[in-house]
């Protein structure tokens, strides 16, 4: 049974074309994000699901029953705000109470309640605090709590982690699992940090223009994006034009542009003689002095600069019609030294090459 | 799974079997609006629509002798000149002792910004009346002025102060000096002070970063006080008539005499028509020149015109250029402070905290004089409360009283009833009609209130509404209804619509979203709203002035009459009654809002 589908859910704006009608199921206990560039009808769709905005097309149905035009308030859902949204008027523990009162929970459940709810945010001594006395990290506690101490059977987050440093986003990023795991309530997570996406999820959702670019797990669009957009959107990839010469079982040969050939990994099945891009993630790319066995491509070293733990390469290749494609390797003393304006070769693993229809630009 | 067990918190309103689009929002919305439009409409269009009528008539059938009366008069010409030189006047000098207030609270830090703007909004609510009246005895013979110019030795005899040119630009000055500020202060506030910062990084001396950054982004603020102050003073009778001399008349007065004297419908509303006609041309004249959507206060982000650069802006950039370069070389005059940044300068405390002290006196020095026993002469002498015992001993001034405060309230309430649905119209919806739907909210503030006095005084007339409260209270409600709409609309531009939204996610249905959250959150806000309005109500004056006839005056128009009549220490007392309960008002607003941070 899934928690949570929508068939043919669509949005528009006057001649904007906010949501595409788009066809999605979710799970019960499933951890969904919607991922994507802003604009891309991510927002639209998550508040439709909530019913803070009307569909204009297409049903809604949780836990199989039409919610379409029903108000967010008989939604079974709960919902977590970027900004928080905590009531400034209300104590911490009004607020966590504050779902429950809307149910009549009587005051001692609703007291016991709210105390388990706060030890398990880990903030078991803030009851009788405003949310103007606590840091944005303790806040999102809180409004984690809050949307959560009623069990929704969907819980709605719109870019929660947004507003906070890269080291609390961290840390709530991994809180956030644990309370899932711990009450097992769908989650459809809102972001366009990509690494987030990739971090959280059991799918995501990958969101272009107002409809699903690609829907999966994480390591299925990383690995096998269906399109260029996947492939540019999620991590950072060398993308090298070239046609299809044969393919066969998922695996097949191209021809680049300076009529090399090299052996690649085909996820969807292409007609011989199509214009394909091959995707070669920069980790994937060994800088190499001299012929190696691995298949590789020539390419020029132009820069080189040390971000952390990976060292990057600028390289061009005007050849293959590339003024820039990117190599990394673990950053370490004991690597070779590497000499700008050389040429080096780009050796890769053939099943880390992935042919994409270079037509598909959504 | 840990936790399979079926969800014991069902969702908290359940869906109703027939969960279908809910009702029309265009329903809603006109539902929202129709009160306030209909209000308007009926006590404001329509009567002005009537006088327009009535000034093309005569005996009943059309005629343009009203207008030729009124244009061939040589006096009525004159005293419509004099009414735009007094406003023009008045405008000029109210802008430039304005905008050093305005700047200087805009820099403040927010503890000291509250206290400076308290001492503004003070005298922004203390009534026209109260301050024409204060202005009589300081001016007067005996007045504090010519004592005090005797006794440093300027003068040997009392100089005459009063019923002159210049004692009616005064007073309107300083009646329009806090509308001048507060206007000026929307646009200077969201003028981004790293700006001037930035100008000086890049080489530019204080005068220069000052005339060529700062002036020009606050330039709509002037434009924008200058209206607002002109269209009031065009409008204004109480100064000309209580401060000027038989020459100085306006406009006003002359439909007030025609009105009250001579019931001359016809040609009161060719007078009422003539001045309308000039407060629209200077709308005109600004919009051309400015543009009005300086007005709604996102002013700074106006769009500039590209291309071409007139001759006129050249020669504006050129004097600003001069006038950075005057400033620099009058700055290098004097030593170098150290702490260039911190705070702002003393000459502009000091020229501030002058001017405050000026605002404010007026009307604190006729306190001392409500318990004297020498009459209006200064120094007070004696201490007496009879005039207070007579004031509330009077059964004219009781029920006067009684009047006032019935009239403010059922206004407030009625205002707030009205106003605050179109304030949720206007910030949260995203309807088409929005800025023609608060540009009509805002025409009693444009227009007149004479205008609107003397057609209400007509419809008034027919219906059977002159002399009685109803009457009064919607005359004062259509007047309120728009400080109403901006004070809530404010409120509401600072509320978090997420809260809302949050709510409504956790469960509650809207109804109970308004009453848990937003009204609690907004509440502080909505109580000065009402405090507005019936201040607005309690000091009205035109209205009252046609509306409430003889026996059943409000306290301004029992106070107008008396004043007209004589000048008494009476008056004086009534007068520190009026302040000190228009003060309380403002400190308990300034109290709330003050706890609500």
């Amino acid at each position: 049974m899934s928690t949570l589908e929508t068939q043919g859910l669509g949005k528009v704006y006057g001649d904007f074309v906010a949501l595409a009608p788009t066809d999605l199921k979710v799970e019960k206990g499933e951890f969904l994000t919607l991922l994507g560039p802003s604009g891309s009808g991510k927002t639209t769709l998550l508040s439709l699901i909530a019913g803070l905005s009307d569909a204009d097309s297409g049903r809604i149905l949780m836990n199989d029953q039409d919610v379409t035009h029903a108000a967010p308030y008989q939604r079974d859902i709960g919902m977590m705000f970027q900004n928080y949204a905590l009531f400034p008027h209300m104590t911490i523990a009004e607020n966590i109470a504050f779902p429950l009162k809307m149910r009549k929970t009587s005051a001692a459940d609703s007291r016991r309640l709210v105390q388990e709810a706060l030890d398990m945010v880990r903030l078991p001594h803030i009851a009788d605090r405003y949310p103007k006395e606590l840091s944005g990290g303790q806040q999102q506690r809180v409004a984690l709590a809050r949307c959560t101490i009623y069990r929704p059977s969907i819980i709605l987050m719109d870019e929660p982690l947004g507003a906070l440093d890269k080291k609390l986003r961290d840390q709530m990023q991994f809180e956030i699992l644990r309370i899932h795991k711990e009450i097992g309530g769908t989650i459809v997570y809102v972001t366009h940090d990509q690494e987030e996406a990739m971090t959280m999820s059991d799918r995501i959702c990958l969101m272009n223009h107002g409809r699903i670019a690609q829907l999966g797990s994480p390591a299925d669009l990383y690995f096998r994006p269906q399109s260029l957009f996947v492939a540019d959107f999620l991590g950072e990839a060398n993308l090298i034009a070239g046609r299809l010469m044969s393919g066969t079982g998922g695996e097949g040969v191209v021809r680049l542009e300076d009529d090399s050939e090299i052996r690649v990994t085909l996820p969807n099945a292409l007609a011989p003689g199509a214009a394909v891009k091959v995707m070669l993630r920069p980790q994937n790319l060994r800088l190499e002095d001299g012929p190696g066995s691995d298949p590789g491509l020539t390419a020029r070293l132009t820069d080189w600069s040390v971000t952390g733990a990976a060292t990057k390469f600028f390289l061009e290749a005007p050849a293959l019609g590339m003024d820039r494609l990117i190599a990394t390797r673990a950053t370490a003393l004991s690597a070779a030294a590497t000499e700008r304006g050389r040429d080096y070769r780009l050796a890769f693993d053939p099943r880390d090459a992935v042919a994409i229809a270079a037509d598909q630009a959504a | 799974m840990p936790n399979p067990a079926p969800n014991p918190f069902p969702a908290a309103v359940p869906i109703p079997a027939t969960a279908r689009r809910p009702m029309s929002k265009r329903n809603k919305q006109f539902l929202m609006a129709a009160p306030m439009v209909l209000l308007l409409v009926t006590f404001l269009v329509y009567p002005s629509a009537q006088l327009f009528l009535l000034s093309f008539q005569k005996g009943g059938s059309f005629s343009m002798e009203n207008f030729q009366r009124l244009l061939s008069t040589p006096v009525y010409m004159t005293v419509m000149m004099l009414t735009l030189k007094i406003s023009m006047v008045t405008t000029i000098f109210a802008i430039i002792a304005a905008y050093p207030v305005a700047y200087l609270i805009s820099i403040l830090p927010n503890a000291k910004k509250g206290r400076v703007l308290f001492w503004i909004l003070l005298s922004f609510w203390a009534s026209f009346l109260v301050r024409a009246f204060a202005w009589i005895i300081l001016l007067g013979r005996n007045g504090v002025v010519n004592k005090l110019l005797q006794s440093i030795g300027l003068t040997s005899e009392p100089v005459p102060l009063l019923y002159n040119f210049s004692a009616v630009v005064i007073g309107m000055v300083h009646a329009l000096l806090p509308l001048a500020v507060l206007t000026m202060l929307s646009v200077m506030q969201n003028i981004d002070r790293n700006l001037t910062r930035a100008a000086s990084t890049l080489g530019a001396k204080p005068g220069m970063a000052f005339w060529k950054v700062y002036f020009p982004l606050s330039f709509p603020g002037v434009t924008s006080g200058a209206l607002m102050v002109f269209v009031t003073a065009i409008g204004f009778f109480i100064f000309p008539a209580l401060l000027g001399g038989r020459r100085e008349t306006m406009i006003t007065q002359i439909i007030i005499e025609q009105i009250i004297q001579t019931m001359n419908w016809g040609f009161a509303a060719a007078i009422a028509v003539l001045l309308l006609v000039v407060v629209l041309l200077v709308f005109v004249i600004y919009d051309r020149a400015v543009g009005l959507s300086t007005m709604t206060g996102e002013s700074s982000n106006r769009k500039l015109r590209h291309g071409r650069k007139g001759i006129l802006s050249q020669a504006g950039d050129a004097i600003l250029t001069g006038l950075g370069h005057a400033s620099d070389a009058i700055i290098g005059l004097f030593p170098r402070r150290r702490k260039a940044q911190e705070g702002a300068p003393p000459v502009l405390t000091g020229f501030v905290t002058v001017l405050l002290i000026v605002m404010t006196l007026p009307v604190l020095l006729m306190i001392p004089l409500s318990f004297a026993e020498s009459g209006l002469n200064w120094p007070p002498q004696g201490f007496t409360l009879k005039w207070y015992e007579q004031i509330f001993s009077s059964p004219v001034w009781m029920s006067a009283l009684w009047r006032s405060l019935v009239v403010g309230i059922s206004t407030a309430v009625l205002a707030i009833l009205i106003g605050t649905p179109v304030a949720f119209l206007i910030v949260r919806s995203q309807i088409r009609g929005k800025t023609a739907l608060l540009a009509f909210s805002l025409m009693p503030v444009v227009m007149p209130n004479m205008i609107l006095s003397v057609g209400l005084f007509y419809l008034y007339a027919k219906i059977g509404l002159v002399g009685t409260n109803l009457g009064l209270i919607i005359g004062h409600t259509v007047i309120a209804v728009p400080y109403v709409v901006l004070t809530v609309m404010s409120v509401l531009r600072n509320y978090d619509v997420r809260l809302d939204l949050a709510a409504q996610s956790l469960g509650a249905t809207p109804w109970v979203t308004l009453r848990l959250v937003t009204l609690p959150i907004i509440g502080a806000g909505m109580i000065s709203a009402f405090l507005f309005a019936f201040t607005i109500s309690f000091d009205e004056l035109t209205i009252a002035l046609f509306t409430s006839g003889g026996m059943s005056a409000t306290l301004p128009k029992q106070l107008w009459d008396e004043v007209s009549l004589s000048i008494s220490p009476l008056l004086a007392a009534v007068s520190t009654c009026l302040f000190l309960f228009v003060t309380t008002l403002i400190i308990v607003v300034g109290l709330i809002n003050r706890r609500q941070k």
